[in-house]
């Protein structure tokens, strides 16, 4: 130590503590204020309000009270049980379909498109342009009965299976559980795509040349390195996919017929058709809890947390 | 054969997902030029121009897509404004509560629309809100924000401080770093949060079919016209928009090719 | 600001920098003449960038003041004080060219008409035909000189360079040293340069501060440390030092020379080398430059001259750099002794296992408290980068 460090360790015996502006402190808050505020009352607080109409009794005439009437929950799942269960089959398939679909194409622009890559995330981002409701009804046509699509797989009697699964009726693709699900996958697929691409392009394609220097056939790459790697963008996909999915009720009121409804088109209509508060909103409770239940557990599952 | 199709399985499946991706727009475009027999335009009947000669020959059709194209203009302008501040605040600050404002971002985004859609017509019900373009404009920001908060936050967080330091080095305040260094730099995000927002209220139907009451906006009006007949005319709507929207695409990816051409040399 | 006034020299009182539990930068005290070259040496998060940042208004001191001149500058914000900094990463910006990189400084100021000094700036650091191209556009020791050129463009009282040749290759480094060198010669600007790299420090610095834990180690001339370190940290960071515990035969009394016992032989070193207290029998580090050493195969010591320091061993290891060979040397003193002996003659009987003895005139010795870590500022495979 040298002489005018030790007269430092002097100075130091009464330090001279510098209070920070506070003003600087409440920079953050400022910034948050107005976006959390529009969120905590047209997002958190609306809940509220739904959770307590799903506890109340009355008419619309007579108005609602709040009666701690939890047996609508009940009376809810009892009547409704099996769109709850349709909802999430449906959803559930919709999703796997996606990933299957989704998983070469994200693949083919990630690592083999070259040139065209661009191009190709454009066309796969391009329907998006189109409003979602008028590309579903583009579906009416292609799936019409006597269509060229009925026509070709009732020739390779692929509608005898189907019917006998009970996905299709007799001759008829519309109107059907098959429709719905082809046309909820066709909806969400690019939120499929797309964090699949966004994963698999991070991964340096020098390490598939590792994998090989190391032995590794083409498919154990695939399952070793590959698939591994990109499987944030599998989680967040499949989010994407499945949330969205499980409270659509568009394909099913479009594609489908009064067998296909899914718990959105019961919340839907007993919401703005029967006007049956209570039920509607207890109904979507449900669908809310279910649905943050089997995300919670998705995510501890497959293990990821960076998730957006 | 077989061997050069097991060579490309996954060029070939990519390309048949490719194919399934783009056929609704094909047909949309192709049934724009038909001219149905009954009310509703899905069977192919003749070759005609008449609803692109006259697209607006619909009652309410125009009304509705201009009504759509001013909700998402200002719910994106809202949207952008308050999530980037909420961006820069949860990547820029520490402060207390930053779990619960993280949470509160990621929800509305890992929730059914039709759950959030429901219980916003709960409280407006219970408020006695009069529905109309202020609750479909209301119901618009709040969903678009989380978006564009996390687009925004992935560009200020790959975004170097020491840049903003640097501007404070070289005597520019609080302001003129924000102009002239940090705003510049978040653009590209922030621009990629605004789009989003645009194309995300303008094609939203479950929760305007909640929260519009008797307002139009032109997703709603598709779905009546699933009902009631579907005029040639929307799907003159959908493809020109598709069209517009490849054509700026397209157009972008040229200038920024040219750009990058011209000042690397 | 613009004039280059007499400015005056940096000084820094008490000051001291903590995060929480966290003490980055103990209470120092330094004073930095105007117009030197003063460099912050030491490892990473020892300190020395916070001293830097607050210099230059980025972090505000938890206690303590920073004066320029006379001027108390504590609490002015960095875009109020009449100090520039070079990035590590020079942080240029990246939406603007490097024209207006230069001239964003003169342009905040108000400055109306840059031209003629921007143009003048960037030839001086000879990049007069790069004005319109991006950042990205250019290498790194070009990005490295237009960040130098931002920062001078506003004639600050001090410059303060923040490892500002870590991001480039060694060649390139040493060109740039040069060239910093002039640079600061010509425009006469107190330059405040941390770097983590001894040689730099040494080779372009009048003055540097050894920092270690928050803390300064030693202050002086470059030569001054290297001679005469204070604490084992310098002795080991600043170049390579042969340490060797030894207890105290005959302490500081009447006689110039402390004498010391060490691996049963007797060593001699001046009293004004030693900063520790010396009470006979006490432990005592001795320490000696591989450079001073001079090596004989045992079987010629009795040619050694008399009241020259010696130490037996056995040699180790060899390794030949051209110009001088490295030994490795066990000793009863110590084990891996280090001697670099120049090429002039070299002797084929000193390969590994021969014995040896190492003999070194006692003024070159020097002498450090035993309390402290041996091994301190030794760089480790880890440290390496």
């Amino acid at each position: 130590m040298t002489a005018t460090l030790t007269a430092a360790e002097k100075t130091a015996a009464e330090p001279v503590v510098r209070t920070t502006a506070t003003r600087k402190r409440l920079v953050p808050y400022w910034l948050l204020l107005p976006g959390v505020l529009w969120l905590l009352v047209f997002f958190a607080l609306p809940m509220v309000y739904q959770a307590s109409t799903s506890v109340q009794t009355g008419s619309l005439e007579r108005g609602f009270e709040v009666t701690w009437h939890f047996s609508t929950y009940w009376e809810a799942l009892a009547d409704y049980w099996p769109q709850f269960v349709r909802s999430l089959l449906y959803a559930g398939t919709a999703t796997v379909l996606c990933l299957i679909l989704g998983y070469p194409l994200a693949y083919l622009i990630a690592f083999k498109a070259g040139r065209w890559r661009n191009l190709l995330l454009v066309l796969v981002i391009a329907p998006f342009f189109t409003s979602f409701l008028i590309r579903t009804l583009a579906w009416k046509t292609i799936l019409a009965d006597g269509g060229a699509v009925v026509g070709a797989l009732d020739a390779l009697r692929v509608l005898d299976v189907t019917t006998a699964l009970g996905w299709t009726q007799g001759d008829r693709l519309l109107a059907t559980p098959l429709a719905v699900v082809c046309g909820l996958t066709y909806n969400f697929l690019p939120f499929m795509i797309l964090p699949l691409y966004t994963s698999l392009e991070r991964i340096d394609g020098r390490l598939h040349e590792a994998a090989k220097d190391l032995y590794a056939s083409p498919a154990t790459t695939f399952r070793k390195v590959t698939f591994p790697l990109s499987m944030p963008g599998v989680v967040s996909g499949t989010l994407l996919t499945f949330i969205p999915a499980s409270g659509d009720y568009v394909n099913a009121e479009l594609l489908g017929s009064t067998d296909t409804k899914m718990v959105g088109n019961v919340i839907q209509s007993q919401f703005l058709r029967v006007l049956d508060y209570p039920t509607a909103a207890a109904l979507s409770f449900i669908l809310m809890a279910i649905v943050l239940i089997m995300v919670t557990v998705y995510i501890r599952r497959a293990g990821t947390e960076d998730l957006v | 054969m077989v061997r050069w199709i097991r060579r490309n399985l996954v060029v070939l499946a990519g390309l048949l997902t490719l194919a399934y991706l783009v056929l609704p727009n094909v047909i949309v475009m192709v049934f724009s030029f038909n001219k149905p027999a009954g009310r509703f335009n899905y069977t192919w009947r003749e070759f005609s121009t008449d609803a692109w000669r006259d697209p607006c020959g619909v009652a309410d059709l125009c009304g509705s897509l201009t009504l759509s194209l001013q909700i998402a203009a200002w719910a994106t302008l809202g949207a952008t404004v308050l999530g980037t501040m909420i961006a820069f605040a949860l990547v820029r600050y520490r402060f207390r509560a930053r779990g619960a404002v993280n949470s509160l971002i990621f929800l509305p985004m890992s929730m059914p629309e039709v759950v959030m859609a429901a219980s916003l017509l709960t409280l407006f019900l219970n408020m006695g809100a009069e529905l109309g373009f202020w609750t479909v404009l209301i119901a618009h920001i709040m969903f678009c924000l989380s978006f564009v908060v996390v687009a925004v936050k992935a560009r200020v967080m790959s975004m170097d401080p020491r840049l903003e330091e640097a501007a404070r080095d070289l005597y520019a305040g609080p302001a003129q770093t924000f102009l002239r260094v940090t705003l510049p730099i978040a653009a590209p995000g922030i621009a990629a949060g605004a789009l989003l927002a645009f194309a995300l209220s303008f094609d939203d139907f479950i929760i305007t079919n909640f929260n519009a009451g008797s307002t139009v906006t032109f997703p709603m009006f598709v779905w009546g016209s699933a009902q009631r007949g579907t005029p040639v005319q929307i799907n003159v709507i959908g493809t020109a928009m598709f069209v517009i929207a490849v054509l700026v695409v397209v157009a972008g990816q040229v200038a920024a090719g040219r750009r990058k051409r011209d000042t690397v040399r | 600001m613009t004039d280059t006034n007499t400015g005056g020299d940096v000084r820094l009182t008490g000051i001291s920098k903590t995060y929480g539990s966290f003490t980055a930068v103990h209470p120092l005290d330094l004073t930095v003449p105007q117009g030197s070259f003063f460099a912050l040496l030491g490892a990473s998060g020892c300190g020395k960038t916070t001293t830097l940042r607050m210099i230059a208004g980025l972090e505000e001191p938890t206690t303590g003041t920073v004066f320029l001149g006379d001027k108390d500058v504590t609490d002015l914000p960095p875009y109020k004080r009449p100090v520039n900094t070079v990035f590590q990463s020079y942080a240029l910006f990246p939406h603007l060219d490097i024209h207006e990189n230069v001239a964003f400084g003169l342009r905040r100021r108000g400055v109306r008409s840059v031209e003629k000094q921007v143009g003048e700036m960037l030839d001086l650091v000879q990049l007069g035909d790069y004005a319109r191209r991006k950042p990205h556009q250019l290498s790194g020791g070009q990005q490295q000189r237009v960040a130098v050129a931002r920062a001078l463009i506003n004639h600050p009282q001090v410059l303060l360079l923040d490892e500002p040749l870590g991001a480039l290759d060694l060649k390139l480094r040493r060109q740039m040293q040069l060239e910093l060198k002039r640079i600061q010669t010509e425009v006469g600007i107190t330059f405040i340069h941390v770097t983590h790299d001894q040689e730099e420090a040494m080779t372009m610095a009048d003055t540097v501060a050894v920092m270690n834990g928050g803390r300064v180690e030693q202050l002086g001339a470059p030569a001054e440390l290297y001679e005469n370190p204070r604490t084992t940290f310098v002795a080991n960071f600043l170049g390579t030092s042969n340490l060797i515990e030894a207890a105290v035969a005959e302490g500081r009394g009447a006689a110039s020379d402390i004498v010391v016992t060490a691996g049963g032989g007797t060593l001699r070193l001046p009293a004004d080398r030693c900063g520790a207290p010396t009470t006979t029998g006490g432990k005592l580090l001795v320490g000696v430059r591989p450079e001073k050493i001079s090596l004989v195969h045992a079987d010629d010591a009795g040619a050694i001259a008399a009241g020259r320091n010696q130490v037996t061993g056995r040699i180790v290891d060899t390794s030949f750099f051209g110009v001088s060979t490295q030994y490795v040397i066990d000793s009863p003193a110590g084990s891996g002794l280090q001697v670099y002996e120049q090429n002039i003659e070299r002797d084929s009987r000193l390969a590994p296992g021969a014995e040896v003895v190492l003999h070194w005139n006692p003024a070159h010795t020097f002498g450090l408290d035993a309390a402290q870590d041996i091994q301190a500022g030794v760089e480790t495979v880890e440290d390496a980068t």
